[in-house]
């Protein structure tokens, strides 16, 4: 199968009833989108395809065949971090970090919709993506500091 | 397991028409857990989230929903049902809503399908296709089942029909979390002031999703009364009466999500809420 | 040589500084146990028992082992010794030989070349099972006619605390009884392990843990390899909580490693990851309360039985730390505490964060509450009257040294600001995510009433009753591009809590060097103990200082003997000098760190068993509509006392991540078990708290250093976890007037006002082998 995995042309030997996510961790060696409940009920695995934020263990990777997907490792690099990655280092937003690939991929892509969320809004489009360990109150404030920063 | 991407509908067709072990692949968000758990290996697989037909909509008195409408697009550009449009707002998590839609809610036909209550109470219409032509079934009589609909193996759930019902429509969903959360219990109320019409359904409440024809009875009595184009007061015993009817309906069981007599109870306390909200608007 | 004039120190001790891991957690980058692999590498997966209580009367692997792909099948027989593994007493071997005690169990283990083949092998082993009757109620499970589950019989742990006159009489007695369900610390990051076999016949395991050294103890017994044969490397971890605590994969892997010759590696999923791990204890606490008139507390009485389940792990110092610190922080001149850990076929408990002291803390609460209603005075002033001064002797006999601000923590967290009053009946546009029931509609207002209340609770830091407890840490003070560069080494597992950013500003604070390499934690160097108790900061930070500390002394020596410098730094400041005759050859300093030693348990418990204590409050206010049970929770206030905030911001993360999970614990988290057999083990159905469930937290940071901590910083993690769960329970009882004394507590709770009644009579402090059955 075939796709543009953050911006560039792939193509993956894909068993059939593998999930986007285990052909990006196991056979595209992008390991960032993070494997937690396989039901979408966490968000770690949240990726855009085709511009939407969906959860990435729900694709079936056969049927993603041409898709344009984007994960966590094309938002920003170690040496040019994504505004929402800067925002997550500064607000203290990251302790296992598990769940935070997650958490920046859906938060980028709020800011992209909504560049000045509410704090409602930005509880309602983050209500996917659960973390253990923050208590959500930091990584609130990286979203509201990324919007700052964004805008 | 051959993976199918549908372009158009008629290379749809024809493959469910060739292969009646096929399995329709729409957001992915039902079949993919059973699939990372072992839990289901289909024969053959049909994607059919890129066939254009199925995502295209019109609205106007008579309402066309496409299968393949996902909950977030419906969300951003309208669904001519605002009941359907708060249902959709409560299935899972954006990452959910961006995959998932209404005709895989329809396609799996879980008691617990958000939208479900809404197309009952709507008295939508499933319209079916197949190779052979097409179906088109009133919601009451599509659900056979806990996940068991009419549906023949040869067709494909192309769209949902109903006519607009006007603004007097809500749905309700109670789950023991405030986000991201499985009906334990839900209802959707519609008041086609204009046609006359009630609709009262309940989910997560028995078996396939339940009407309230004796509750809806009940409250198409208190629209005469009142007069259909006017604000309708509810009294207290009012209230507890169409409670009572709502519970008196469902057939709700004990599972690890809720209890039996809670389901009933809620249910009634949303339909008395739900009432008082559409009756006062 | 020149002094130029340097920028300050960025990330020294008391600045809410950036961890060095965040970066590469936002990116994706960062390498977690389950992101590991190895060329031809092969997958293990575990067969385990569908069965709470069962013989094995055969196992046929022949089928499994034929199948293509597959490199081993191992069961019990196939074990090198017959060394059972455990926390605290060794009772379990890493594949059930003839018998199993909980559904869960592991019984068999594959390594195969994919994932899918390991999952076709292990159903393609073929076990027969005697099923035996499952024993599940705790409470039967100790009485003297129950099965025995172990041959030493049912009872893993029995605590009495005897203090004062155990039969006092007071004017005002409450009493009650109280049921915490099992909750499950839902970790992230799942299970994972590489284990790689080494050519001395050894093995390495990059594995999650909490506790690298405890890890290796118990896996080269049971593999019965010399403990230099086996080398543990700390994975990333994604989250804990005390679920790591435990061996759950770390034998088999190294099993299959060890019978293919082949790098292998186990990841388990969600649904085996809450079979795979052991979860918080669910309890039964009787409880009787006695005050004077006036409101002093007389006595308390309790009677606690803890749910083991099949196998122990921790239950023992569980058992004991329900006892100990069963009457809460207040100054009790009587009590009678007996506490009982049972086996059960249920899956087995063990470690999550508050580890004993969340059980009877949720009791207590609600029995002070109770007692403030029957004086008819007010809970928080009765609190305040009572709470522990400094000085003063918990119900062990031991006094709080350093400092108990129990009091003052009440006054201070009464008072921080309140949320906003409720919304009332809202018309028209109405913003769902701010009531019960978020965007499911259920409230528009109707039904919406509200609640505030506060609790209080106190654990012990560090480990307990005569544990040599330690942590090594060694430094290297290097000169890299004429920059000194310091080295940090120590075996403590960074499991999310910041212990990596406590050494970096540790070594900078204390040696004055900006850039501090904290390296991967291995067994090379000595144990560190584990990232459980609130102890790391206290214990390997304390390591990291005294290394530090001896470093900067050789430095001071070097510098006088070059005579280079006019004088050594100053904490916080940057060394800035010609770095090439001090630090070549390097500095490297390895210390151990112990706290002082604490006495081991007597029969009434009566003895100065802890090292320290830690002490918060919480005030909750939540929203609740009466009419459909559900509840949201509007804000949590925190007054903790920290010692001193190494790093604020992190502080406050421990503070609220905590909180978090004791609000899950009061309205939602529940591992729900039917007669041995957990019915939602996956983040469907067990409900852990979301961005609209968690409100906004006020933290206040109250700052009494303990004498014996580095720079006064005491333990954080798990006080937050304490007093919420009944501050909000309290909340919620005094926005509705139920009865409530079970957590989580569930809509139905809420709507019918049942109470949770076990079906035993006991009379507080009493055994809990002589209840009756009603």
């Amino acid at each position: 199968m075939r796709l543009v995995v953050n911006g560039t042309p792939r193509e993956a030997d894909v068993r059939e009833h593998e999930s986007l996510l285990t052909v990006l961790r196991e056979r595209l060696g992008l390991p960032g989108s993070k494997n937690a409940c396989e039901q979408g009920e966490c968000g770690s695995c949240s990726v855009l395809v085709d511009g939407e934020l969906v959860c990435s263990c729900l694709v079936l990777a056969a049927a993603a065949d041409g898709r344009r997907v984007e994960t966590v490792e094309a938002l920003g690099s170690a040496e040019r971090p994504h505004p929402v990655q800067r925002a997550f280092v500064e607000a203290g937003a990251v302790q296992c970090g598990f769940c935070t690939p997650g958490f920046v991929v859906a938060a980028a892509a709020l800011l992209r919709e909504n560049p000045e969320p509410t704090d409602a809004e930005i509880r309602e489009a983050l209500a996917g993506n659960i973390c253990r360990c923050t208590g959500y109150g930091t990584i609130l404030d990286a979203v509201r500091r990324a919007a700052r920063i964004t805008t | 397991m051959p993976v199918l991407i549908a372009r158009r509908l008629d290379e749809a067709l024809d493959e469910l028409a060739a292969h009646p072990d096929t399995t329709v692949l729409a957001g992915g968000t039902d079949l993919m857990v059973e699939l990372n758990f072992g839990r289901a290996r289909p024969a053959r697989v049909l994607a059919v989230d890129r066939i254009d037909e199925l995502r295209q909509s019109a609205g106007g008195s008579r309402v066309r929903l496409g299968a393949a409408v996902t909950y977030a697009r419906l969300l951003r550009d309208g669904a001519g049902s605002r009941a359907l449009e708060e249902a959709a707002r409560t299935v899972g998590s954006p990452q959910i809503r961006g995959a998932g839609t209404v005709g895989g809610n329809l396609g799996t036909c879980s008691p617990a399908g958000d939208t479900l209550p809404v197309l009952a109470a709507l008295d939508a219409v499933v319209v079916l296709r197949s190779a052979r032509g097409e179906r088109r079934v009133p919601f009451a009589e599509f659900m056979t089942g806990p996940k068991r609909s009419v549906r023949r193996s040869d067709e494909l759930i192309v769209a949902a029909e109903w006519d607009d019902a006007g603004p007097a429509q809500t749905f309700v969903k109670v789950g023991t979390r405030n986000a991201m959360v499985i009906a334990v219990a839900s209802l959707a109320m519609v008041i086609d002031r204009a046609r006359r019409r009630v609709g009262i359904a309940l989910g997560s409440c028995g078996p396939t999703i339940l009407r309230a024809p004796d509750a809806e009875r009940f409250v198409r009595v208190l629209c005469d009364e009142a007069g259909w184009d006017r604000p309708l007061r509810l009294s207290e015993a009012e209230r507890t009466e169409l409670g009572r009817l709502v519970s008196a309906a469902a057939r709700p069981i004990d599972d690890v999500r809720g209890t039996s007599a809670y389901r009933r109870h809620v249910l009634g306390v949303i339909a008395g809420r739900a009432l008082a909200r559409l009756g006062a608007a | 040589m020149t002094v130029a004039a340097r920028p300050r120190l960025r990330g020294v001790v008391g600045e809410s500084a950036p961890r060095s891991d965040a970066p590469p957690k936002t990116q994706g980058a960062f390498a977690y146990a389950s992101d590991l692999a190895r060329e031809g590498m092969l997958h293990g997966a575990t067969l385990r028992s569908p069965h709470p209580r069962a013989r094995i009367a055969r196992i046929d692997v022949e089928a499994a082992r034929a199948l293509p792909g597959v490199a081993a099948v191992l069961t019990a027989a196939d074990l090198p010794t017959k060394v059972k593994f455990g926390l605290m007493k060794l009772d379990q071997l890493p594949l059930a030989d003839g018998r199993v005690r909980y559904a869960g169990e592991p019984v068999a283990i594959v390594a195969a070349e994919d994932p899918e083949r390991a999952r076709e092998a292990v159903r393609a082993v073929r076990v027969e099972y005697e099923v035996l009757p499952a024993v599940t109620d705790p409470v039967a499970a100790l009485h003297p006619d129950a099965p025995r589950l172990h041959d030493d019989g049912n009872v893993i742990e029995d605590v009495r605390v005897v203090h004062g006159d155990p039969d006092a009489r007071a004017d005002v007695v409450v009493e009650d009884e109280y049921e915490v369900a099992m909750q499950d610390q839902a970790p992230l990051g799942p299970e994972a392990g590489l284990a790689i076999p080494d050519p001395d016949g050894g093995v390495t395991l990059h594995v999650a843990t909490q506790w690298l050294h405890e890890d290796l103890r118990q896996i080269a017994a049971c593999l019965g390899l010399p403990e230099r044969k086996v080398r543990l490397v700390l994975a990333g971890v994604g989250g804990a909580f005390g679920a790591r605590e435990d061996v759950t994969l770390q034998i088999h892997v190294c099993l299959l490693a060890l019978a293919t010759r082949r790098p292998v590696r186990i990841v388990y999923g969600r649904e085996e990851s809450f079979h795979g791990h052991v979860h918080r204890h669910a309890a039964r606490l009787w409880y009787a309360h006695g005050a004077t008139r006036d409101g002093d507390l007389v006595f308390v009485r309790a009677s606690i039985v803890l749910d083991g389940g099949g196998y122990a792990s921790s239950s023992s110092a569980v058992v004991a730390n329900a006892a100990c610190f069963g009457a809460g922080p207040y100054r009790v001149p009587n009590a009678l505490i007996h506490a009982v850990g049972a086996y059960t076929n249920n899956p087995p408990a063990g470690a999550m964060r508050g580890f004993g002291a969340v059980q009877s803390c949720f009791a207590y609460e609600a029995q002070m509450d109770r007692l403030a209603a029957a004086l008819g005075m007010d809970p928080v002033a009765l609190r305040g009257r009572n709470a522990l001064r400094d000085g003063d002797r918990i119900v062990t006999g031991q006094a709080v040294e350093g400092s108990a601000p129990v009091a003052d923590l009440i006054r201070r967290c009464a008072a921080l600001p309140p949320p906003a009053p409720p919304p009332g009946l809202i018309a028209g546009e109405v913003d769902l995510t701010a009531l019960p029931g978020g965007v499911g509609n259920v409230t528009r207002g109707e039904g919406v009433r509200r609640g505030t209340a506060l609790a209080v609770g106190f654990k012990n830091a560090c480990y307990s009753h005569a544990f040599d407890d330690f942590s090594t840490a060694r430094v290297r003070l290097v000169r890299e591009r004429g920059e000194p560069v310091a080295y940090v080494l120590t075996a403590a597992a960074e499991v999310g809590q910041g212990i990596v950013g406590v050494c970096e500003q540790i070594a900078r604070t204390e040696l004055g060097v900006q850039r501090v390499v904290v390296e991967t934690p291995d067994t090379s160097i000595g144990s560190a103990g584990s990232s459980s108790a609130s102890r790391q900061t206290w214990m390997t930070g304390g390591a990291v200082l005294a290394a530090c500390r001896e470093v900067k002394a050789e430095l001071a020596r070097r510098a006088e003997a070059h005579d280079r410098v006019r004088r050594t730094p100053r904490d916080g400041e940057p060394v800035d000098v010609d770095l090439a005759p001090l630090l070549d050859p390097p500095i490297e300093r390895t210390v151990t760190h112990r706290h002082r030693p604490t006495e081991p348990r007597d029969a009434t418990t009566q003895n100065a068993g802890h090292v320290a204590f830690l002490f918060a409050a919480h005030r909750a206010t939540v929203d609740v509509d009466v009419e459909t049970g559900i509840v949201k929770v509007v804000q949590v206030a925190t007054s903790q006392d920290v010692g001193k905030a190494i790093n604020p911001l992190a502080v406050v993360g421990q503070l609220e991540g905590g909180i978090a999970q004791g609000l899950g614990l009061a309205v939602m988290e529940e591992v729900r078990l039917q007669g041995g057999l957990m019915r939602n083990a996956s983040f469907t159905d067990y409900l852990l708290p979301t961005t609209l469930d968690m409100p906004p937290v006020v933290c206040d940071l109250v700052e009494h250093p303990h004498p014996d901590a580095p720079y006064g910083a005491k333990g954080v993690g798990e006080p937050p976890t304490i007093s919420s769960t009944p501050a909000i329970v309290a909340a919620i009882r005094a926005a509705t007037g139920r009865e409530l004394n079970r957590v989580p507590v569930r809509p139905d709770d809420i709507v019918f006002g049942t109470a949770a009644r076990s079906g035993w009579r006991m009379r507080p402090g009493a055994d809990p082998r002589t209840a009756v059955r009603m």
